[in-house]
């Protein structure tokens, strides 16, 4: 089926293109950009006039609570939040129940999504045998089952000598290991950031120093490996800066943050707000700060939704008591807009973070739209006002500090590789 | 969010009381002379006001105690009140119950104010969110945020020996870092207008960015406690040697514990305080605890005034407004 999408602006950053053109697909591929190529058969067209087409979103952190988790949401309930949300591609941590370093649970993550078809669900598999950072994961199996990488998700592995050796057996497979940096001391029973909010509100404070101690502790463990690393979920300008000075020192490393992390600060925590409970914590507006000009400088390639959706009870308590994490993907794009509009970086730069930055950390040819891509393709409206709310929230977790809060700009149709899994 | 919004209606009267951070002079100063006025019952051959007569209050404790439930049940019967003391720290929560379940079934109860105490900071506050409107919540220690009746019977106590606050200077000494009751005693003399209010304490004992709640940071005691009006010693908790906070109790006291000799460095005139229990020869030698300076006996009397007075206030505050009225 030949599908054109005309009139809009196309923004395809990782092909230097920004201007309005139209975008033929068929095959599950771009066949062409601009001009129809001939014979081509249109047998559907999206009108896109005054609105921009761009590749899907590629979300490197989001948490479908399948397998395991069932009560929260699953592979269904979320893909189909991602598809309203323009996110074609979703990247799964290993900490599912059962956790993914056998390739069964690769396996049935992936029929699954299959099932759902509504985005495409990779998966890390685990570093270390059900993360206890003990053992070794079965990488090579698991890069065949088609892991995309290989991740101990938020249990640091606090031994030294073990990470340095999973470290050099991933490399051996040419799997980027996905780390996130927290210091399981520093961490322990805190629920905030250490700082003036934390002091107010009597919350156990998690320092920066948590995130620093950890990424300069990986970073002279990488030396010398060659192992492509990528730091998951950026929270402090310290860790900002050395991800940076090892970028120049010419190391192999990436980083992406939060869109939440972005936007909120430890103040959003007043009056105990148990929906900014997240972990890592929302730091200082410092903080928030080195993480947009981070991202601005390309030292931080990718913002993802960190997608955690929970039930209403894990929100329900005293804030020490609340589950940490926020449900992302129906946000994911209009907190980047919102980035856009506050001149924090350009649209383009944006869109390059949503989509080609993420696909080249996993090394894969997503995130461009052009000829002979798969068309995974987001289509939006950049003027279009809503408001969140949980009434209308696609995700099947409604813990969203956003909720009552106004956006701009809102996916109106999806593809993806070629079909239309989205259309408002 | 201002930090007092809960707790105060559209004219900005006290429906809960649930942390000092936020509340004006004019409050704290009506507390205190509404607890003046009420601290002559106790002299009285029938200690008892008329004030919440028919009322339920419920002392919902989810964390041990003795004085302040204690003083707040005496509190209650003092105004006329029904008194039902839960401790819940070892009954619903261990079968798994959720916070919201167990406030719902005492809900269902018809009580008219809840005294709560619990673990995690925010609870109070989070409980004064969910509660029906003709219930008022008072907070009896929320982890390490909030203390506000034992700030305002610190204030009561202060009051009646140093009445001028604009040349009182204050030095609390101990483990302001999980401190409830050195957070709410700092709000409280900020309003009130003190002069000066120093914390002396190791670094390990004092939260990031003390300052920012309006003190000054002595490291030293000897240097914290010159010419000071008041001295307020905290408990230090046993506990705090295991968490590679302190190195022993016998090198926190020859570095922070109040003995005479130190106490010399102080205004000759200036008292003692200690919220209690006292832990004898870790913060404070036998000798000022129970030397002519101290007060710390008078303030587990003036405890009982000033929740009387804050019982007072609140459930005042709700027959003003009808919606709240039950």
């Amino acid at each position: 089926m030949g599908i054109a999408i005309r009139g809009g602006r196309l923004l395809d950053p990782a092909n230097g293109v920004d201007g309005v053109m139209d975008l033929f697909i068929a095959d599950q591929q771009v066949a062409a950009v601009g001009g129809k190529p001939r014979g081509f058969r249109i047998e559907r067209e999206i009108d896109a006039h005054g609105q921009v087409v761009c590749p899907g979103l590629i979300d490197l952190c989001a948490r479908l609570r399948e397998p395991g988790e069932e009560h929260r949401a699953s592979i269904a309930s979320e893909t189909r939040a991602a598809a309203q949300a323009g996110v074609t591609t979703l990247v799964c941590p290993p900490d599912t129940d059962p956790v993914i370093d056998e390739t069964a649970v690769v396996e049935l993550i992936r029929r699954r999504a299959e099932a759902a078809g509504q985005a495409r669900v990779l998966t890390l598999g685990a570093l270390t045998q059900g993360l206890q950072g003990e053992q070794l994961a079965e990488m090579a199996a698991l890069k065949e089952a088609g892991c995309v990488g290989v991740s101990n998700a938020l249990a640091p592995v606090t031994n030294t000598l073990v990470l340095r050796r999973s470290l050099e057996y991933a490399a051996t497979y040419r799997l980027t290991v996905f780390l996130t940096p927290m210091d399981p001391w520093l961490t322990a029973g805190g629920c905030a950031h250490e700082g003036v909010m934390a002091t107010h509100l009597g919350l156990t404070g998690i320092p920066a120093a948590a995130e620093t101690s950890m990424v300069a502790r990986d970073l002279a463990l990488l030396e010398g490996i060659g192992v492509r690393t990528h730091f998951c979920r950026l929270s402090s300008a310290g860790a900002a800066a050395m991800v940076a000075a090892a970028q120049a020192r010419g190391m192999p490393v990436t980083a992406d943050v939060s869109a939440h992390h972005l936007q909120l600060t430890e103040l959003d925590l007043a009056g105990f707000n148990s929906l900014c409970h997240v972990s890592p914590p929302l730091r200082s507006p410092q903080d928030r700060d080195g993480l947009r000009a981070g991202l601005a400088s390309g030292v931080i390639a990718a913002i993802c939704s960190d997608h955690q959706p929970h039930e209403p009870d894990a929100k329900e308590a005293p804030f020490g008591d609340t589950l940490p994490g926020i449900s992302g993907l129906d946000t994911l794009l209009a907190l980047g807009l919102r980035l856009a509009e506050e001149g924090v970086l350009p649209l383009p730069a944006v869109i390059e973070r949503l989509t080609a930055g993420p696909a080249r950390i996993l090394g894969l040819a997503l995130g461009q739209l052009g000829p002979g891509a798969i068309a995974d393709v987001c289509v939006f409206d950049p003027e279009q006002v809503w408001i969140l709310d949980a009434k209308t929230m696609v995700s099947r977790g409604h813990n969203s500090p956003f909720l009552g809060r106004g956006f701009r700009g809102k996916v109106t149709c999806t593809l993806l590789a070629g079909k239309i899994v989205y259309q408002a | 969010m201002n930090p007092a919004s809960v707790q105060l209606d559209e004219q900005g009267r006290l429906l809960h009381f649930l942390t000092l951070e936020g509340l004006t002079r004019r409050h704290l100063v009506e507390i205190l002379d509404t607890a003046e006025s009420l601290s002559g019952v106790a002299e009285r051959r029938v200690k008892k006001l008329p004030t919440l007569r028919g009322k339920t209050v419920v002392n919902l404790f989810f964390e041990p105690s003795t004085r302040t439930r204690t003083t707040f049940e005496l509190a209650a019967k003092r105004l006329s009140a029904d008194v039902l003391n839960l401790n819940i720290s070892t009954s619903s929560t261990v079968k798994g119950e959720t916070l919201l379940d167990t406030l719902r079934n005492i809900e269902a109860m018809q009580c008219d104010m809840f005294v709560v105490r619990h673990a995690q900071s925010g609870a109070a506050e989070f409980i004064a969110r969910h509660v029906e409107p003709h219930i008022a919540v008072l907070n009896a220690g929320d982890g390490c945020h909030s203390h506000p009746t034992q700030g305002m019977l610190d204030m009561f106590t202060i009051r009646r020996h140093k009445p001028d606050f604009a040349h009182l200077r204050v030095a609390i000494v101990g483990d302001i870092l999980h401190s409830r009751v050195a957070r709410s005693q700092i709000h409280a003399l900020n309003i009130l207008g003190a002069s000066e209010v120093r914390v002396v304490a190791p670094r390990t004992l004092l939260p990031a960015f003390v300052e920012d709640l309006g003190v000054r940071v002595c490291y030293d005691l000897r240097q914290g406690l010159r010419d000071v009006d008041v001295i307020i010693m905290l408990r230090l908790q046993r506990e705090r040697m295991q968490g590679a906070l302190l190195p022993s109790a016998q090198e926190y006291y020859e570095q922070y514990g109040l003995n005479e000799e130190r106490l010399a460095l102080a205004h000759p005139e200036a008292i003692v305080m200690h919220p209690g229990p006292i832990n004898r020869g870790v913060e404070i030698d036998s000798a000022v605890a129970d030397g002519p300076r101290s007060v710390i006996l008078e303030q587990v009397t003036n405890g009982i005034a000033i929740r009387m007075a804050i019982m007072s206030i609140t459930i005042g505050a709700h027959a003003h407004d009808g919606r709240r009225r039950r």
